[in-house]
């Protein structure tokens, strides 16, 4: 068994309405900054696996992400690999 | 003897006893249904209620559709038993995929707390037959954050042409709200959908608050009916003759 983590990035898909980004795109004005559109809000869930290997760990991640952390119906997920698991545990600490 | 209905009690349920009182007004008997439990308990309808089931967290209802309960309120409703969810009970319902749609973000970002107008599509069905006696719009509070009904064009398409929208937010008049009108339409759901059937006819889901409606010391009885149409169609399928769900009946034709 190895310990592999991950991040789970969940964003609204294209074409569904964003009110928490159009609400950052309105902010931006007060900021004096100019340029940026198309914001959406999204969310980031990292997590630990302890599987056998990495594809046995990211089948454990995308099942979870199809099921639980994104609705399929309107939200979209990226599974990212995030190397040295227990670097970043030590970090948050 | 009363009919048993059951409303399921999550870790942040808040309009459970509300529900519950409202049930046995309609001449129920009222039976909570702890989240953990794995049984219905016999009951011939199943209610989720309002509140924030688990924290809301993640996103609201999604972690309410794994629990013990919910798996077999899922097995109840596979088997035509009937089941009705009321705002955060509604998007449990969605999120179980036992409802079409989901349910985003109110437009406005806000939480609204307020009363609104909605007009039942259908007077057919095991949540809305009483309505035929009652009085057009209906007026009820809404209270949620997340109570814009979306769901893709080809979905909204097939639940116009399956009779599967149930209510609308409609304006003072009765008149479904065109464009970006926020006061008839507060969170901009798509359509101005309120309230959708299932594809069986025998689980609903609404944003509204029938039962914080269902007196007139509240206010407002306009959703009273909408509890006794549930009663009624509980009574009825426990004593096997259940509501027949038959093709839509225009709002135009019916509900004046």
């Amino acid at each position: 068994m190895s310990s592999h983590r991950f991040a789970v990035n969940v964003t609204p898909k294209p074409g569904i309405l964003d009110p928490q980004g159009r609400a950052v795109e309105g902010s931006l004005g007060h900021l004096g900054i100019d340029g940026v559109s198309a914001v959406r809000v999204g969310r980031r869930v990292e997590l630990t696996v302890e599987a056998s290997d990495e594809g046995a760990a990211r089948a454990v991640v995308e099942r979870l992400a199809g099921e639980l952390l994104a609705n399929p119906l309107i939200e979209a997920y990226a599974i990212e690999s995030i190397a040295g698991a227990s670097s970043i545990v030590a970090e948050v600490r | 003897m009363a009919v048993r209905v059951g409303v399921v009690v999550f870790p942040g349920s808040n309009c459970d006893r509300d529900t519950l009182h409202a049930l046995a007004n309609a001449g129920a008997e009222p039976v909570a249904l702890w989240h953990e439990q794995a049984t219905l308990e016999g009951v011939a309808a199943v209610v989720l209620p309002g509140g924030f089931a688990y924290g809301d967290y993640l996103r609201a209802g999604v972690i309410a559709r794994f629990s013990p309960v919910m798996r077999a309120v899922a097995a109840f409703a596979r088997n035509g038993g009937l089941v009705l969810g009321i705002c955060n009970g509604f998007q449990v319902l969605a999120e179980a995929g036992l409802v079409p749609g989901a349910l985003l973000r109110n437009r406005g970002l806000r939480f609204l707390g307020r009363d609104v107008r909605i007009a039942p599509e259908r007077l057919d069905t095991p949540f809305t037959h009483a309505l035929a006696r009652a009085g057009q719009p209906l007026r009820m509070p809404i209270a949620h954050g997340e109570g814009c009904y979306f769901a893709d064009d080809a979905t909204l398409d097939a639940l116009e042409r399956d009779d599967q929208v149930l209510f609308r937010y409609v304006d003072a008049d009765g008149r479904r709200p065109r464009g970006e009108d926020r006061d008839a339409n507060p969170n901009g759901s798509l359509r101005a959908i309120a309230g959708v059937l299932s594809s069986g006819g025998n689980v609903a889901g609404l944003m509204p608050h029938p039962e914080r409606a269902s007196e007139s010391i509240l206010g407002s009885d306009d959703g009273a009916a909408i509890i006794r149409s549930l009663v009624e169609s509980a009574a009825r399928a426990a004593n096997g003759t259940p509501v027949a769900v038959g093709p839509g009946t225009p709002l135009g034709a019916a509900a004046r």
